[in-house]
């Protein structure tokens, strides 16, 4: 993976030297272990910036929405999904991107990581190949990248973009035998009570930063249900049941939208595995309507259109 | 003074003991992360830790917090009489509080308890609070705090001080008040001078330790305007997302919104946190909002501390180093480059 940062600079510098695009969106190297930021790149003479490797955490599609000038954007699978689906919903238009397409063999995950080394500070994370090491003060070791992926990479079934102009790399083996839905089938054998159970828990460390919701790229509503204040449909306190509220509404406004990028749930500040409200909503539109959010630019999204095949025993 | 050492067990038996005349507030390892919590319910202290997830800010300015109460039911003698929640102000500590932390409520305090205006609850929480501070041995590479008016070792906004010795643990009292909290601790024994001395020498190598270093000398002599219309923050803003993560975590934002909640006739103002990173932080009235685009929002949290706060009070900046947004910035938006920017060169 890490031979893609040249091939990105070479492109990058390539558009913005010809006028191709007027600005280039990636990644730079972040300032703290396994963290990158993304940057806006504006002229070739700043493309050495750019870097790519297995910490690139938050989707990129985030700074496209409703910019009115030509961009260059690093994507790879689940970035390129969420781009498709902001050109499906008339957040950007496609002629208006040059789309570098990245295969990708998954993040890592910081948090697992972390947690492995008993929470000591890590103060420099190398990759090599299909492993990495980590070191602090008074130890190193080394993992395999596999073994540390972040949970949606482990079960990801679109490494490669999906859509772009132009590719970094050949693509990538797509896994199989992987069952993405495996947490799902669990919860969904649940009582109502065990259920509600469930999230509360999963939610009593929620601190309504809204990183979760801020992150994720099909939350670009001008104004959030929850900032609505004319009128207020939700409590701005601690109460559990206006967190629950919050978590339930977002994830319903990203049914059948989600490509399960797992942005959410790198940014929560204080761990929640936020994809566990998004992914039964995910398997719904996968098995009722053989939907896969982002992976098609010609066809409407199933809650977007009515379509006499569609799924209706619930009707009865 | 004070100088007392408690065998680890111990200390943690002396805090247990302690419950019935004080509230206790100490680090809590929750899954991968610590947070301050009450002592009690079978809830152990852990002190294995760099720093808290979150600062203690919370014990005196709780997230959300019931002010007024009030009826709209008229057939109440009281209706429509806004009445105080009744709140507790028995005495109560933070014990294993970072100096980084402490100094925060130091920095704080010209906002909550001024000769202008006292916030109340804040004021009286404060006076019966005592603050237990726990010096680092082994600071993150992100602290800055020695950078920022306090370090390590630092005993500013302290009433005490405990010092890992390995096996033991050294508490010292810097205040009346912190003596009173010690004297009323069961177990551990008077200190001697080669234990002070040893925990003395740990405070320079602590220092040490300190890798990163921000400048402030500049901020005060810099035009305000100039560093409001400085080119630099469309970089440093591009990449925020306009979560409160930052705010939410940083021991120095205190920042807060008041709302009403009614339910049927039964009403309850609430204080709650608020982020200048929120649109809605700055939405007015009239649906005007001065503060309508990122580059804006981000602008004035980093103007707010390294330099409204500075000019305004001649004490700061609003900033203690405890580089908990350093580290947990989903975009890794870096305070301690924002701090060279603003100081310039």
């Amino acid at each position: 993976m890490l031979e893609y940062t040249q091939k990105i600079r070479d492109i990058a510098r390539k558009l913005l030297e010809k006028g191709t695009v007027d600005v280039f969106i990636g990644y730079q190297k972040g300032s703290v272990p396994m963290m990158n930021e993304p940057v806006l790149i504006k002229t070739p003479a700043e493309v050495d910036l750019l870097h790519w490797d297995s910490h690139c955490g938050l989707n990129l599609c985030n700074y496209l929405t409703k910019r009115t000038d030509r961009i260059g954007i690093v994507a790879n699978g689940c970035n390129s999904r969420n781009i498709v689906t902001h050109i499906i919903e008339n957040q950007i238009k496609r002629e208006q991107l040059y789309i570098v397409g990245v295969p990708c063999t998954g993040m890592i995950d910081h948090r697992a990581v972390k947690r492995t080394v008993g929470n000591k500070e890590i103060l420099e994370v190398t990759e090599s190949g299909d492993s990495f090491t980590v070191s602090g003060n008074g130890f190193q070791e080394t993992f395999k990248k596999k073994d540390f992926l972040r949970t949606n990479c482990a079960t990801c079934l679109h490494r490669n973009p999906v859509e772009y102009d132009e590719r970094v790399a050949d693509p990538v083996p797509e896994q199989e035998s992987v069952n993405p839905f495996k947490d799902v089938d669990v919860l969904e054998k649940k009582s109502p009570e065990e259920k509600r159970k469930f999230f509360t828990q999963l939610i009593s460390s929620c601190l309504r930063c809204y990183a979760c919701r801020n992150a994720c790229p099909l939350c670009y509503c001008p104004t959030c249900f929850v900032d609505e204040s004319k009128p207020q449909w939700v409590g701005k306190s601690t109460d559990p049941v206006d967190t629950m509220t919050f978590h339930f509404l977002r994830a319903y406004h990203c049914a059948g939208r989600c490509t399960d990028c797992g942005a959410c749930e790198r940014v929560c500040p204080v761990g929640i595995s936020m994809r566990q409200f998004t992914k039964k909503l995910n398997k719904d539109a996968f098995e009722l309507f053989g939907w896969e959010a982002g992976t098609k630019m010609d066809q409407r999204p199933p809650l977007d259109v009515y379509r006499v095949d569609d799924y209706n025993e619930f009707v009865k | 003074m004070m100088n007392k050492t408690f065998k680890k067990d111990d200390w943690a038996k002396a805090l247990e003991g302690l419950k019935d005349k004080f509230k206790v507030y100490v680090p809590v390892k929750e899954g991968d992360f610590h947070n301050f919590r009450l002592l009690g319910n079978g809830r152990k202290p852990n002190f294995e830790f760099q720093n808290t997830r979150l600062s203690p800010k919370s014990v005196i300015l709780p997230q959300s917090e019931r002010m007024f109460e009030y009826s709209l039911e008229e057939s109440k003698e009281d209706a429509h009489i806004v009445k105080e929640v009744p709140k507790d102000f028995s005495p109560q500590a933070i014990v294993g509080i970072r100096p980084c932390d402490a100094l925060a409520f130091d920095l704080v305090r010209i906002n909550f308890d001024n000769p202008q205006f006292q916030d109340p609850w804040w004021v009286r929480r404060m006076e019966s609070t005592t603050l237990v501070g726990f010096a680092c041995n082994d600071p993150c590479s992100s602290c800055f705090c020695t950078s920022v008016g306090t370090g390590p070792f630092g005993e500013r906004g302290l009433d005490a001080l405990m010092v890992d010795l390995g096996d033991r643990y050294l508490v010292r009292s810097l205040t009346p008040k912190g003596e009173t909290f010690l004297a009323k601790l069961e177990f551990g024994t008077e200190a001697d001078d080669a234990l002070i001395k040893k925990a003395l020498s740990l405070a320079g190598e602590a220092e040490k330790k300190i890798t990163s270093k921000v400048p402030t000398d500049r901020l005060r002599g810099k035009v305000v305007n100039e560093l409001f219309n400085a080119p630099f923050w469309e970089r440093v803003s591009f990449a925020c997302i306009n979560c409160g993560t930052c705010t939410f975590l940083c021991p120095t934002c205190w920042c807060f919104d008041i709302q009403d909640e009614v339910y049927r006739k039964e009403g309850d103002r609430i204080r709650n946190w608020d982020a200048c990173m929120f649109p809605l932080f700055t939405l007015h009235g009239s649906g005007h909002n001065p503060r309508d685009k990122k580059l804006q929002r981000v602008r004035q949290r980093f103007m707010h501390k390294l330099k409204y706060y500075v000019d305004k009070y001649g004490n700061g900046p609003a900033c203690v180093g405890c580089g908990r947004c350093v580290q947990h910035c989903p975009v890794n938006i870096d305070i301690r480059e924002v701090f060279h920017l603003m100081n310039g060169t």
